[in-house]
């Protein structure tokens, strides 16, 4: 019962996780058709400028977050500009291979600027405590990504249900040219969501730093995972990528739990399995 | 096409004999390439060797990618097939060099039939993630069957037998380099029958419109399987050449950086000609060698800018920038 009740919370945290940094290369590749391989890049560099802003400027987690956040953000603009906005509506391989151009980049310069070794991103005394919830104690980390990746759900859900921006940014999914047309400045809201999409990205990378250890192949090495999850998922669909990312982050915590030595082995099974049921993920539109 | 279909048959016949000819100058070309680089690098002949062995994985991946128009990033789990086949047939006890390779070409098939069969279910994005996913899975299998894969140690100890009983796989690896070269020469003649065939024109067919393609009548799945497993044949081949040459057998030829650096070098120098995936992988790996011995991180982040130029200068591939520049100069003079 022990066993299974904090693999079911590793589990919950890992999923979260998954899902903070997958939701924005979701939203990128159901949106704007864009398979942006360089999403993990971008939770990357947020890692490192948190580990910077929190270990060698002292400054507190909170702190960290918000600007690795921002950074991140102004990073990216520029990027979308150049280089993004060429490639909206190409063929999937010259995105593929732009986008991993543009990972390859980002390694080599931060590992020549940064090194190769393991950066940590120190947690507050508050987090890194367990929390005693009555019947057991969960480590506080571990609540406090959950909570995160409910806050985020909730308020994708909303923003995109909810708002004006919401309906233009739906309506553009729809058929850019027809509400392009209507008025809806469509320039705009795909700067505006590559902007939230890097900067949830930014945000997984610094929460689910205990999960996903920064290193600069950090880009390389779960890029395959984040495009895999979305794509299990279905790109563009909240509750496709929740539950992806619960059931992958299931099936793989519980494969190492139980049976370390096969490694990645019953994540990539699962992932084949369900792909052949469902070739679209599993909320995906139909094309 | 239209043009020559209008022209009548004489001009039609006239275009076919100047396509021959420009065949058969090609594969001299290649084959003097081969022999410059026998003569000319005599003391990097290992690093050639592999060159060789790449360019059929990159040969195989254009006749999915370039001819089918099925994105792949898992073609590795077909060289790798072969590799381990051909390497652990001859630590039991096969070790005629020509067997090994065919072993390795049978096994780089069989994949190559279970990858198209699983591949082919999907489309789009999906059949991308699905073909990571089978080569993640071979990586794994062949991680884990450490009693016969070696594991992450890689498989060594091949003994390989003199080619045809005389020649030796000496040290400075001149056999495997000779094999390689006719090997790469076999496999591109083959090749360039089985594209301009009429199963290469009704792949290229499927690659532009499927749906027209079965309007006409042609089953899709059993054309493309075929290709699957016609790219298994070559990219087994290769895998089972650098398995002889190297003598021993790693978990890198199963791995998904090497399916992605092949793509690379496929789109570097062009899909859709066989010519443009040889240029590729030589150019690619040649930089490779020079840069990556000054410092890795380098590399990749050239390999990076290099993408990125390529992508947006030259969507082609280097093969069409050279067929941009000479149409041009043709339509000047």
């Amino acid at each position: 019962m022990q066993t299974i009740l904090s693999i079911a919370i590793d589990a919950l945290a890992f999923g979260m996780v998954l899902f903070i940094i997958c939701i924005g290369l979701s939203l990128t590749m159901g949106l704007m058709r864009v398979v942006n391989l360089a999403h993990g890049a971008f939770a990357m560099i947020a890692g490192y400028i948190a580990s910077y802003v929190a270990r060698d400027l002292g400054l507190g987690y909170a702190a960290a977050i918000l600007l690795a956040v921002f950074g991140t953000i102004v990073i990216a603009i520029p990027l979308e500009r150049f280089l993004y906005r060429r490639i909206y509506g190409s063929p999937e391989l010259i995105q593929v291979l732009m986008t991993i151009g543009l990972t390859f980049c980002v390694i080599g310069i931060t590992n020549y600027f940064f090194g190769p070794t393991l950066k940590t991103i120190p947690l507050p005394h508050a987090l890194s405590q367990p929390v005693d919830v009555g019947f057991r104690t969960i480590a506080a980390h571990r609540l406090f990504v959950i909570a995160c990746g409910a806050v985020v759900a909730g308020g994708l859900w909303y923003l995109i249900e909810r708002t004006s921006f919401g309906i233009k940014l739906r309506a553009t999914v729809d058929n850019a040219a027809m509400s392009d047309a209507l008025g809806v400045r469509t320039q705009v809201v795909y700067a505006v969501s590559f902007a939230i999409a890097v900067g949830l990205a930014a945000f997984g990378g610094v929460v689910g730093a205990e999960f996903l250890p920064i290193e600069p192949y950090y880009a390389l090495r779960y890029m395959v995972t984040f495009l895999v999850v979305v794509s299990v998922g279905g790109a563009g669909s909240i509750p496709g990528a929740l539950i992806a990312c619960l059931v992958l982050g299931l099936v793989d915590t519980t494969g190492r739990y139980l049976m370390p030595a096969f490694g990645n082995f019953f994540f990539y099974a699962a992932v084949i399995v369900i792909v052949c049921l469902f070739p679209r993920g599993f909320l995906g539109r139909a094309q | 096409m239209h043009i020559t279909a209008q022209a009548g048959p004489v001009s039609a016949r006239l275009q076919a004999k100047g396509r021959w000819w420009r065949d058969a100058a090609g594969i001299a070309l290649i084959a003097s390439c081969g022999a410059a680089g026998y003569w000319l690098f005599p003391d990097n002949l290992a690093l050639l060797t592999r060159i060789v062995a790449v360019a059929l994985l990159v040969l195989s991946m254009d006749l999915v990618v370039g001819y089918c128009g099925v994105a792949t990033l898992g073609q590795a789990a077909l060289f790798g097939a072969g590799a381990y086949a051909a390497g652990i047939a001859c630590v039991n006890g096969v070790t005629e060099p020509m067997t090994l390779i065919a072993i390795g070409a049978l096994s780089g098939i069989v994949a190559g039939l279970v990858m198209g069969a699983v591949m082919l279910r999907a489309h789009g994005l999906a059949q991308l993630v699905l073909s990571i996913a089978i080569v993640q899975l071979f990586h794994e299998a062949a991680n884990k069957a450490s009693a016969y894969t070696g594991g992450s140690d890689g498989l060594a100890g091949l003994m390989v037998s003199p080619l045809f009983g005389i020649f030796e796989f000496d040290l400075w690896g001149r056999t495997a380099y000779l094999l390689g070269i006719v090997l790469l020469l076999l496999v591109f003649v083959v090749l360039k029958f089985v594209v301009a065939s009429p199963f290469g024109m009704l792949c290229r067919g499927i690659k532009q419109d499927p749906v027209r393609i079965r309007a006409m009548g042609s089953f899709v799945f059993p054309v493309l399987l075929k290709m699957f497993a016609i790219s298994g044949a070559v990219a087994g081949t290769g895998g089972a050449l650098a398995a002889i040459s190297t003598q021993v057998v790693g978990l890198d030829s199963v791995s998904f950086e090497l399916s992605a650096n092949a793509l690379v070098m496929l789109v570097l120098g062009g899909l859709g000609t066989l010519y443009g995936a040889l240029i590729g992988t030589v150019i690619f790996m040649g930089f490779e060698h020079v840069v990556s011995a000054i410092n890795p991180f380098h590399w990749m982040t050239m390999v990076g800018a290099l993408l990125i130029a390529v992508v947006l200068a030259a969507p082609g591939g280097l093969g069409s920038l050279v067929d941009k520049v000479s149409a041009s100069r043709g339509g000047k003079a």
